[in-house]
């Protein structure tokens, strides 16, 4: 029997070959004790491509990641990275395919009982075991000074602004050097400047890691900023999908609305 | 009437799901015990954090026990000319019952309440989930080694709540009629197997399986924010507490049973 190792490393060869995105989910949906949130939803994004998913507050945006990443299960519809459907994966199968995700959370979600350098150490302490010390010490510096955080390597996640837990997480992400990149909200929260500078960090780490991304996000400026392409969603549905000109172009009522209102 | 019934079937169907999703959760928790990569680190500190820092609590529990033994049991024993029985009533009443028991009581208060806070601020935070995120098993990390750190120190905790009961029983004897400690612990422990005192210590391993089990339960099921977290904290004790309770009921019987 393979593992799900064997699978994922399997389905790579065809994402080599450009013959599948690298992420792709076909009809989804889900719903929470009756209550529809996510009502046949299908996309896709290939290697180096920025996807921005809008929408209302409620309309499913952040079940949609966690759905992505396995957190939650769908009613029906697939989740698949490199061609493989991961819906239905036990937690340890799912592993290998989380490995490929960074997933930055609404509020950072960084650890409160280790410090800031600690917390981006924790996914190579688990999965990058045959690293030495000294090695992992440098990745983690190295991750930090990315987001340019290395001087808070040993502060505890209470001590810094939201702003910084972001960059934080933002690094805790990158530490497994992921294909897949998925931030929920990455600018929710902050103060204009502080929302600039986490767009202008996610764009520097699309041109230098050349990841798949989605962000889901209601900053609409944000969004235009950091992603090639727009999703707005409503009543769990992708209303629009396309560049900005298109969104701006389109004669849909919700498409007008949303874009006059943000 | 009808409302009576209503909830009581309310209560009941509540009580089997509740029992079912333990049965769940101890499945997945076991399951990720015994599979590899094993977490010897987070075991290592979670034995400190259960073993290490609960045991001034314990060890004062079982020397008031000890104490407040000696002086009930002096008044009863002398009333009735039984007064030389005295060792004996103090060592066998700390070491079958008293000591196994306070220790898991203590041990559900103190490490039941903070696990079960402690996962719950997690989840509410999302911190489970941005481990489960990073392709992290949250059952093997967090619950199987807490559960583990549980079944290990309760039998040795409970060693040191006997040691101090048994030790505060001798004191407090001599306080009123000077005895040596040597002649204190053979008049206590003669005629004494290992049979009399392996079975009860050992059983706490059991009550500590209970604590560990429902305290992590509590907290990765928590919902709700800081009041979802209070809820976990108080139904981690009060849960713990009351099957530690009855689960001693069973181990009693179980013990004069097997280990007559």
């Amino acid at each position: 029997m393979a593992t799900s190792i064997d699978i994922a490393n399997s389905q790579d060869q065809r994402e080599i070959d450009g013959s599948a995105p690298v992420l792709a989910v076909k009809n989804l949906y889900k719903s929470f004790e009756g209550h529809k949130v996510l009502n046949g939803i299908s996309l896709s994004i290939n290697r180096g491509e920025t996807l921005a998913v809008l929408g209302r507050s409620g309309t499913g945006k952040s079940v949609l990641l966690r759905l992505i990443i396995g957190l939650v299960q769908p009613d029906t519809g697939s989740v698949c990275i490199h061609g493989q459907d991961i819906a239905g994966l036990t937690l340890d199968q799912l592993g290998a395919f989380r490995m490929k995700m960074g997933f930055l959370f609404q509020h950072a979600a960084l650890y409160d009982s280790l410090t800031v350098g600690e917390n981006v150490a924790f996914p190579l302490d688990h999965h990058r075991r045959e690293m030495s010390r000294p090695d992992k010490a440098e990745r983690v510096k190295q991750l930090l000074a990315e987001v340019g955080m290395e001087s808070a390597i040993d502060k505890m996640p209470s001590d810094i602004s939201g702003g910084m837990q972001k960059r934080v997480g933002l690094a805790r992400a990158l530490a497994l050097e992921p294909e897949i990149l998925l931030l929920d909200e990455p600018t929710a929260g902050l103060d204009p400047i502080s929302s600039g500078e986490i767009d202008e960090l996610v764009l520097k780490l699309q041109r230098e890691h050349q990841m798949a991304s989605i962000v889901v996000t209601h900053d609409l400026h944000s969004a235009k900023t950091i992603a090639n392409r727009l999703a707005l969603l409503d009543k769990g549905i992708v209303v629009i999908e396309g560049d900005f000109e298109e969104l701006q172009h389109s004669n849909i009522e919700f498409v007008r609305e949303f874009l006059k209102q943000a | 009437m009808p409302s009576f019934v209503g909830s009581t079937v309310g209560l009941a169907s509540d009580f089997l799901e509740w029992f079912g999703s333990l049965g769940i959760f101890a499945w997945q928790v076991l399951r990720a015990a015994v599979t590899p990569p094993f977490e010897g680190r987070e075991l290592v500190r979670q034995l400190d954090e259960i073993g290490s820092k609960s045991l001034p609590l314990v060890a004062m529990a079982g020397a008031a026990i000890g104490a407040v033994l000696s002086m009930e049991a002096r008044a009863s024993l002398t009333r009735f000319g039984a007064k030389a029985m005295l060792p004996s009533a103090i060592v066998y009443s700390v070491v079958l019952e008293m000591g196994p028991i306070i220790t898991g009581l203590v041990v559900s208060g103190r490490v039941g309440a903070g696990i079960g806070a402690e996962l719950a601020s997690m989840k509410v935070t999302e911190q489970i989930d941005a481990i489960e995120a990073s392709a992290i098993n949250p059952y093997r990390l967090l619950a199987a080694t807490r559960i583990l750190a549980c079944v290990l120190m309760l039998p040795l905790l409970t060693l040191a709540a006997d040691a101090c009961g048994v030790f505060t029983g001798w004191l407090t004897q001599t306080l009123f009629e000077p005895v040596s400690f040597r002649q204190f612990i053979n008049n206590g422990f003669s005629g004494a197997t290992f049979n009399d005192f392996l079975p009860p210590t050992f059983k706490t391993a059991v009550f500590g399986l209970i604590v560990g089990l429902i305290a992590c339960f509590q907290g990765m099921r928590t919902r709700g924010g800081a009041e979802g977290v209070g809820r976990a904290a108080t139904n981690s004790v009060v849960l713990s507490s009351l099957f530690v309770i009855l689960g001693d009921v069973v181990l009693v019987k179980f013990i004069q049973v097997f280990f007559p």
